[in-house]
């Protein structure tokens, strides 16, 4: 049998969501960035990214731990995902890039209410099934740690109600799914900002995921899940009453009562504040779209940059200020690469 | 009717053994866990991968595996005469679910159990082995949404007119009525996942026509993977900070 005529086309690659109308001079500049990242990059060029049913060469024969997104077949070890392979000692794994969330204990993660069902809400957090948040692993409003009683699980919606975003930590998986926890002052309901969705491989996991930019007057939470929480700053309640509460809990009810009460009454967020949460969500947007790694530094430059070229919050997700973005952050990689 | 010209040509000027060109774009849903768009000549299909995710009907929930949902739709405007097909046409249903177990063969779906993968494929445009362009599509946008997966599943049909063994059959050579043979491939395995004939053929002719369709899907196999690394390194190179 003769050979098959085939014609194999240049493939374009195209940025996902990324359909703006980039002019000649915008489209070079792009152009140039993306090689620019792409000669800075450590892995990108390597031959380090796999994809489905490729065969991971192997350097060294003897007993290789296969990790995820790996299979074994006939003694080869072969990538079941799109992704970066990644070498830990006899570990070997397939980093995956564009997937859902995949929940490691510990990490802080976002989530929207989909369901309140018995003792429990279920969260919507970007993975596979929803997660379980149990009335049990959650400081009451209240702050008194007892048993939950029927009437606490008749007034869980008065806690969260659907569609309510919630930020967690991610307790573990147990029989029935995934758990999450809430027992600190700091987790709990998300009012008055914006949930922002991006791809949860955009988030590097660190120590640090709740932030307060003082001189915007506004929270950033990144979730590990990919949700990003925007919103105006709440000043965290006092953590002490956990400890305090045993010796008088009454005392400490009645207060935190009156707290809330008064908190109802003031519900708004000046103007500047809300032009600087619109303002860090499109940088997120941007950074977003041109699947840039995300964190506050980053962030914040990017925020910076628009104010300091006097960028209006709706000009952000134009295409003058993507390309802008692009270029700035090979800046910042190519000056963070020389000191390092 | 003539389909292969003395010269050894086809009607749309192709030889036997040659495949239309293709192109495929990943990440063309912005909203859709992984999305492609993957074009056969003439023939364009979208397909949009969701989940895996929650199961929306508890009841067909498995412990063990996830649930794999295909849909098929054929745009009104896909075809030459305009017409308004019913949802749910017993020949959407067939290929639905054709497409719904080729994929589900490749999915590791043990590793995501109680969820739920749903598949779209929707065909913009109709030029004959729309079946083969959904699969292609589909293994696209599962690689995107980062779905563990055994091989790539590769599709490609081939048929038999004139005494000519016919690869890629469009339109017009699909509707002579011949016989035509859809393979889905496992290019990595060397296994054949779905093969489909309408109307008979001689046993060794058969496999000719089959061999023929097999190495279609090995050119179009080695096509997406390109497709894919490259898509992978881009975005490989922007994430890295």
């Amino acid at each position: 049998m003769g050979n098959l005529f085939v014609v194999y086309p240049q493939c374009s690659s195209d940025m996902r969501g990324l359909q703006l109308s980039l002019n000649h001079t915008q489209k070079i500049r792009l152009e140039r960035a993306q090689e620019r990242l792409k000669s800075l990059s450590s892995k990108g060029n390597s031959d380090a990214s796999v994809v489905v049913a490729d065969t991971i060469p192997l350097n060294y024969e003897d007993g290789v731990l296969k990790g995820h997104g790996t299979l074994d077949l006939n003694g080869e070890v072969v990538a079941s995902i799109c992704g970066v392979v990644e070498r830990v000692n006899k570990l070997i794994y397939v980093r995956a890039l564009r997937a859902r969330y995949k929940p490691e204990v510990g990490d802080i993660v976002v989530g929207r209410v989909t369901e309140v069902a018995p003792k429990r809400w279920r969260l919507d957090i970007n993975y596979s099934q929803d997660a379980v948040l149990m009335l049990s692993s959650m400081n009451l409003p209240d702050g008194i740690q007892r048993r939950r009683t029927a009437v606490d699980e008749l007034n869980m919606r008065s806690i969260f109600e659907e569609n309510d975003v919630i930020c967690a930590e991610v307790r573990g998986l147990q029989h029935d799914g995934l758990h999450l926890q809430a027992r600190s002052q700091k987790y709990g309901k998300l009012e008055r900002g914006q949930l922002l969705i991006v791809s949860p491989y955009l988030i590097k996991r660190r120590k640090q995921h709740f932030h307060h930019l003082d001189q915007y007057g506004i929270d950033l939470i990144l979730g590990c899940n990919g949700f990003i929480w925007i919103g105006e700053h709440v000043d965290p309640k006092e953590d002490a009453m956990i400890e305090d509460h045993v010796d008088k809990p009454e005392q400490k009810g009645l207060k935190f009562e009156g707290t809330l009460g008064n908190q109802v009454q003031e519900v708004y967020t000046p103007l500047k504040t809300r032009q600087n949460i619109c303002r860090t969500a499109n940088a997120i947007r941007v950074l977003s779209t041109l699947g840039f790694i995300m964190t506050v530094e980053v962030i914040m430059e990017i925020v910076n940059l628009s104010i300091s070229l006097n960028i209006d919050v709706h000009e952000m997700l134009g295409s003058e200020f993507c390309v802008l973005t692009a270029e700035k952050e090979v800046e910042r990689r190519s000056s963070s690469k020389k000191r390092g | 009717m003539e389909f292969v010209t003395p010269e050894g040509l086809r009607l749309d000027g192709r030889r036997p053994r040659e495949l239309r060109e293709m192109r495929a774009e990943i990440g063309a849903v912005s909203k859709a866990n992984g999305s492609a768009l993957f074009e056969m000549g003439n023939t364009k299909v979208l397909a949009a991968v969701y989940g895996p995710r929650e199961v929306q009907n508890r009841s067909q929930q498995m412990s063990n595996q996830a649930l794999v949902r295909c849909e098929y739709t054929m745009a009104n405007f896909s075809t030459g005469d305009r017409m308004r097909k019913p949802k749910g046409d017993r020949r959407s249903t067939e290929i639905s679910l054709v497409i719904r177990q080729t994929m589900e063969e490749c999915i590791l779906t043990h590793l995501m159990p109680r969820s739920q993968i749903d598949i779209f494929v929707q065909v913009l445009q109709a030029d004959g082995g729309t079946r083969s362009a959904c699969i292609n599509a589909a293994t696209l946008a599962l690689a995107d949404a980062g779905i563990p997966m055994r091989d790539i599943v590769t599709s490609c049909s081939a048929g038999y007119l004139n005494s000519n063994a016919l690869l890629d059959l469009n339109y017009v050579e699909d509707s002579a009525g011949g016989p035509d043979v859809t393979v889905g491939f496992l290019p990595k395995l060397d296994k054949v996942t779905l093969l489909q004939m309408d109307a008979k053929l001689p046993i060794d002719v058969f496999e000719d026509v089959m061999e023929l369709a097999i190495e279609g899907c090995k050119a179009i196999a080695t096509y997406i993977r390109k497709v894919m690394l490259d898509h992978t390194k881009q975005l490989e190179y922007h994430r890295d900070g």
